[in-house]
């Protein structure tokens, strides 16, 4: 296994600056209501690297991670009039996308997680720009709150999200009882929500 | 739905926003969040956390061919397909995990006032779903889960030491926590229960059966 450290944004070079340049959500709106292919090619730039990254870390090997990235893409490029309808932000609509795709083809199992598809949302109208605002500062404060978080919650929400391992394995992996990794969890968690809490 | 007041534990939901769940406690939770607004929100907030990090994970380069297959994959589909276009809801996501209607399951007794309806898993799943119907007024002998159990109630009530369940709560309890669940007097109960472990309902049926067939 890669160590739980390494790739995430504890150093600032690592941080892509074109991910911030281009608004992720831009280019998705393109894609949904123009069939913009230029946005398309853009958006494959952006996130298939790290989406083959992601399936290499969770246990594929390099040829079915970079299916995985591509099938991730295009089913972006498929259901982008389904993501125009939420008011979340592009790049969690991609990760939820690549997420299920690994449970369906890595571990073979039934994805129960749906896929935001914005039917909690009273309206359909395009994000008002206060929301939009607001959804770029959630980024941000989540971003900080994961680079500040003392090391030992840090590498149970990366084995986690990014190493794909059940907490059962995390606690064999670091050999400690099951009960501190999800108290880790919760404490990782509670700092994050705080952190966002008076933009909700 | 509101006053839903028993709810899957932080750590529970961490590990579904992670895909970190298996397949018969996902199912258990996406029928809580169906119903959960309050669930549902701390859900995107943990989606965040993944897609922050995927944003700030090393690349690994994709090769040419990927991209041009891509995109003439995707050229050939656009003058055909339509784009899918986001449909009203139609089924309630317990529906789609029992595939049909409550009403229509074809219970099997188990014993004096307990019907089941296994629902099957993905064959390389680990763990157990299925259904479960408590005639009214029935009381468990105390048990622990001995691991990863939830417990969402789909109708009817059950109390125990923690509380009263009714429709749309969710029982997480911790791994070795006893209870002694009593089926409402009326209604009796209906719940969807998943563990993690294949076993686990042949293990503990004996058990829950014991005052009823006298072993």
């Amino acid at each position: 296994m890669v160590s739980a450290q390494s790739g995430t944004g504890s150093h600032p070079r690592h941080a892509p600056a074109k991910a911030n340049i281009i608004p992720m959500a831009h280019l998705l709106q393109r894609v949904a209501e123009d069939r913009d292919k230029q946005a398309f090619a853009e958006l494959f730039e952006n996130f298939a690297p790290r989406i083959k990254a992601y399936m290499i870390r969770q246990g594929a090997d390099p040829t079915t991670a970079e299916e995985l990235a591509q099938e991730t893409l295009l089913t972006v490029w498929r259901k982008a009039a389904l993501y125009s309808e939420t008011k979340g932000s592009a790049t969690t609509w991609i990760f939820t996308i690549a997420r299920n795709l690994r449970i369906d083809r890595l571990r073979r199992e039934v994805p129960w997680q749906a896929l935001p598809e914005g039917h909690h949302e009273e309206a359909a109208d395009d994000p008002a720009p206060d929301e939009a605002v607001s959804e770029r500062e959630r980024r941000e404060r989540v971003h900080a709150v994961l680079a500040e978080l003392p090391a030992d919650q840090h590498e149970v929400v990366i084995l986690s999200f990014i190493d794909g391992l059940s907490h059962s394995e995390i606690a064999e992996h670091l050999d400690i009882p099951l009960g501190t990794v999800k108290s880790r969890m919760r404490l990782a968690y509670q700092k994050i929500r705080e952190s966002v809490e008076d933009l909700r | 739905m509101k006053n839903i007041k028993h709810h899957p534990d932080t750590s529970t939901l961490m590990s579904y926003a992670a895909g970190g769940l298996t397949e018969p406690l996902g199912a258990v939770v996406a029928a809580h969040l169906d119903l959960c607004r309050h669930c549902m929100d701390e859900l995107h907030i943990m989606e965040l956390i993944g897609s922050t990090l995927l944003e700030r994970i090393d690349p690994t380069p994709v090769s040419e061919h990927a991209k041009t297959d891509c995109s003439s994959h995707h050229h050939r589909r656009a003058g055909t397909a339509h784009p899918e276009h986001p449909s009203s809801k139609q089924h309630s996501v317990l529906h789609k995990i029992i595939g049909g209607r409550l009403d229509d399951i074809q219970w099997k007794r188990l014993g004096y006032g307990l019907w089941h309806h296994p629902i099957a898993l993905s064959p390389n799943c680990k763990g157990d779903l299925r259904l479960l119907k408590v005639a009214p007024g029935l009381a468990m002998p105390a048990h622990s889960h001995g691991g990863a159990e939830l417990t969402q109630i789909i109708h009817g009530r059950y109390t125990d030491e923690f509380g009263s369940y009714s429709p749309g709560d969710l029982s997480d309890l911790g791994d070795d926590v006893e209870h002694r669940p009593v089926s409402d007097p009326i209604e009796g109960c209906i719940c969807l229960i998943a563990s993690d472990r294949r076993a686990r309902f042949k293990d503990l049926l004996p058990r829950l059966l014991q005052p009823l067939t006298g072993f």
